[in-house]
């Protein structure tokens, strides 16, 4: 399968996560959609790997797995605890800092 | 200008240092410093005993400038110029100034003055401020303008002499606003202290010309060098005048000489010591001391004396219709110094300290009189509500007629040889314009010193005339209100204006020095009979000379002392015509010369012109910097804190606190980055 295909699902996934990011307010639908660009990334290095036949994109993939699951914890921990002083999964009531 | 003049270059000056008495010459000061502290911090409880102390401390340094004179009197003519010793004081660079006190024979001069006539006038003080609550003080400020004024005269560079002009200056302050509870003497000693920095700020810049010229500001280096180093150009006139600013302020000249008769604000013995026979003649003194550098300066020279004229000539026309007899007196200072203005600005410096000398005993005498006067009289100082008190006070009356007819120049009393001296001076000199003004001045001399003696103690008595102007009601009196104007009768303020009179003589504490005063005004002549005289012969190695220049020689000297004779005789005569005989109740001047008489008695209205002009703009211009420091300067700053706080409530719009909005420009800028990537790579 030429290399295209992959960077069309890929873009597309991306483009998806993206585009939740910026419209959606719950802060778990917006961690699952950082989740989403993340996986688009990976696989465009996977298949950039098996293009050229090396192994360094899967190991990024890797890397950015290990560093996904890593940001998952931080980002869960701070919306428990948004919810537990709000009440609320709302991201944009966490407002406090604006000018 | 134009003819080449060979000025005068031969001057030295070497001193040596002190042994003898005048070793210790550097007591004459530090006594009545002494006395200035014990009396400042003890003073309050000394009560009448501060007088006697602080008398005390000015005849100690009376006795030992005595003994120094005489030592330099024993002293060979080329050796009387000693140098006590001293410490250095600064040291900066090429500046070094030392306190070493200077005695040479124009110093002794002006030593025995200041602490001779000092001295009568502190003994005099204990009978004039009995009673006062605030003694100890009073005789604090007069031993500390003693020692002001020693250190101005001794000094022997040009700073401890400004030293000493600032610290007379000050005292002259607190002692014309002595009894501050009054509204006009407090006035009145502001204006003295304002007008005089106009002529100090002056005499400062002249003191930084000679030290860039000089790169020295010993009397010892500079004067003996003027002449090799100024040569005749613009440097000396500039510095010469430049003094002569600071001196027109001390001494009360055109154009800054209305200070003076305001300070008749302050107790009559301190009108006597500061404002008739010492600060005020420290103008002259610094400029005899100067005369090396004036004497290269011909124009300095010719500003000198014909500022001093046409003061001579203004304040006596003023003199002539003033009604306090305080106010005569000022005008007359005014006047006579104008005398010694003329005297050394034709460079006759010799004949100008005689003048001051002369002056300091007939003036102060004259001013000790109108002390004793008032004191008869409840503080009155009007001389028409007087009159009849001749009986009375016998000396009162006795010493003013010796110092009315020293002042007026009638032989053989000292006033008439000093200001002959001057005036022939003037005449030789080729300064015919200036002579002629000083014999007119010297008649109108005699009509108000005439009509000052009349009306105050002969004719009949006016105590209970009510308060009006010699002229009847006088109309102008109630529109006068200029503080200027209105400013000092000297008063106490626990007078109590409705006491019942009782004019009684005044006690010997007072009478003596009166009588002593008396004495020497006449005969003060001795020490200058001719005008090679002894007064002048003894300070001829401390001043400059001029050479013998051909001035007129129409009239021979015999004629012109003749001359000045009759001037003085006629104006006494003319105010006997006019005050005595018949006796007046009111001026006769006032009623028939109408506005010319009006204007003498308003003093020109240079007081309100000064208002106008100097005043009014002054406070106009400062006006407009507060404007120009309000608006301007803290605009700025203002205008800086302002648009940060303009640009930063702009931009914190973006600010939002939602996190879409955030990531939002996250991913645009990015897009926005990739998309400038891909146009770049095309």
């Amino acid at each position: 399968m030429p290399i295209g295909y992959y960077l069309v699902v890929a873009g597309l996934l991306f483009s998806i996560g993206s585009v939740g990011v910026l419209t959606r307010r719950n802060a778990i639908v917006l961690l699952m959609c950082v989740e989403l660009m993340l996986n688009a990334v990976n696989l465009t290095l996977v298949a950039a790997s098996r293009l050229w036949g090396a192994a360094d994109g899967q190991v990024v993939a890797f890397f950015v797995i290990v560093v996904a699951a890593a940001e998952v914890v931080i980002g869960l921990a701070l919306v428990v605890n948004l919810f537990w002083r709000r009440g609320t999964l709302d991201i944009d009531v966490a407002s406090l800092l604006k000018g | 200008m134009g003819d080449v003049v060979v000025l005068a270059a031969e001057f030295e000056l070497h001193a040596e240092p002190a042994i003898g008495i005048a070793a210790i010459a550097w007591l004459i000061p530090l006594l009545p410093l002494v006395g200035f502290v014990v009396l400042t911090f003890a003073g309050r409880g000394l009560g009448r005993r501060a007088g006697w102390l602080a008398t005390a401390t000015s005849s100690g340094s009376f006795v030992v400038a005595v003994g120094v004179v005489a030592q330099l009197w024993a002293t060979h003519e080329q050796a009387r110029t000693l140098l006590t010793a001293g410490y250095t004081w600064i040291e900066v660079g090429a500046l070094r100034l030392t306190t070493h006190l200077l005695i040479d024979p124009l110093s002794a001069v002006m030593i025995l003055v200041v602490t001779g006539v000092g001295s009568l006038i502190h003994l005099y003080s204990i009978g004039y401020m009995q009673g006062d609550e605030r003694q100890g003080r009073y005789f604090a400020y007069l031993n500390l303008f003693l020692f002001s004024m020693l250190l101005l005269v001794l000094g022997a560079n040009f700073v401890v002499l400004f030293v000493g002009w600032e610290l007379v200056g000050l005292c002259s302050y607190l002692l014309i606003g002595f009894w501050f509870e009054e509204m006009p003497n407090a006035v009145a000693a502001k204006k003295a202290m304002v007008v005089n920095r106009i002529g100090d700020a002056s005499f400062a810049v002249g003191l930084l010309l000679i030290f860039a010229e000089f790169g020295s500001l010993d009397f010892a280096e500079v004067l003996p060098a003027a002449s090799d180093v100024l040569g005749e150009g613009g440097a000396a006139t500039a510095i010469a005048l430049l003094l002569l600013g600071g001196a027109v302020g001390k001494s009360a000249q055109i154009p800054l000489y209305v200070w003076l008769p305001d300070a008749m604000a302050g107790p009559t013995p301190v009108s006597a010591l500061i404002h008739a026979a010492t600060m005020v003649t420290a103008g002259v003194y610094m400029i005899a001391r100067a005369s090396p550098i004036y004497v290269l300066s011909e124009l300095a020279l010719v500003v000198v004396a014909s500022i001093g004229v046409a003061t001579a000539l203004l304040a006596a026309l003023i003199a002539i219709q003033q009604d306090d007899i305080k106010k005569v007196l000022a005008y007359s200072t005014v006047s006579q110094l104008g005398y010694m203005f003329v005297g050394v600005g034709v460079g006759a410096f010799g004949a100008g300290i005689f003048h001051l000398v002369t002056h300091a005993f007939f003036k102060g005498l004259l001013f000790l009189v109108a002390g004793s006067v008032m004191h008869a009289m409840a503080d009155r100082t009007n001389m028409w509500r007087m009159g009849g008190l001749w009986r009375i006070m016998p000396i009162t009356f006795w010493t003013g007629v010796v110092a009315v007819l020293t002042i007026s120049g009638i032989p053989p009393l000292s006033g008439f040889f000093s200001k002959d001296h001057i005036l022939a001076a003037a005449y030789e000199e080729g300064s015919t314009a200036i002579w002629a003004v000083g014999l007119v001045t010297a008649a109108l001399t005699g009509l108000y010193m005439g009509r000052w003696l009349f009306v105050t103690f002969l004719g009949p008595k006016r105590w209970d005339a009510p308060p009006a102007g010699p002229a009847g009601d006088d109309p102008h009196t109630a529109a006068d209100t200029e503080a200027a104007s209105a400013a000092a009768e000297g008063t106490r303020p626990t007078e109590d204006a409705h006491a019942e009179l009782r004019p009684h003589e005044s006690p010997p504490v007072m009478t003596v020095p009166l009588v002593a005063l008396a004495v020497l005004a006449a005969i003060g002549g001795v020490l200058g009979p001719t005008k090679e005289g002894p007064l002048e012969h003894w300070l001829e190695s401390s001043v400059a000379h001029l050479p013998p220049r051909g001035g007129a020689t129409a009239l021979s000297e015999p004629v012109l002392i003749v001359l000045s004779l009759i001037a003085g005789l006629a104006g006494l005569g003319l105010a006997y015509v006019l005050y005595l005989r018949p006796p007046r109740r009111r001026d006769p001047v006032a009623a028939n010369l109408g506005n010319i008489a009006l204007a003498m008695r308003r003093g020109f209205w240079v007081d309100q012109l000064y208002d106008r002009v100097f005043v009014r703009a002054g406070g106009a211009w400062s006006r407009f910097l507060v404007w120009f420091d309000v608006t301007v300067v803290d605009g700025a700053v203002d205008g800086m804190g302002r648009f940060s706080l303009d640009t930063a409530s702009t931009l914190r719009g973006i600010q939002t606190g939602l996190l879409r909005s955030y990531l939002a420009g996250l991913v645009l800028g990015t897009a926005a980055l990739i998309g400038v990537f891909l146009v770049g790579a095309l």
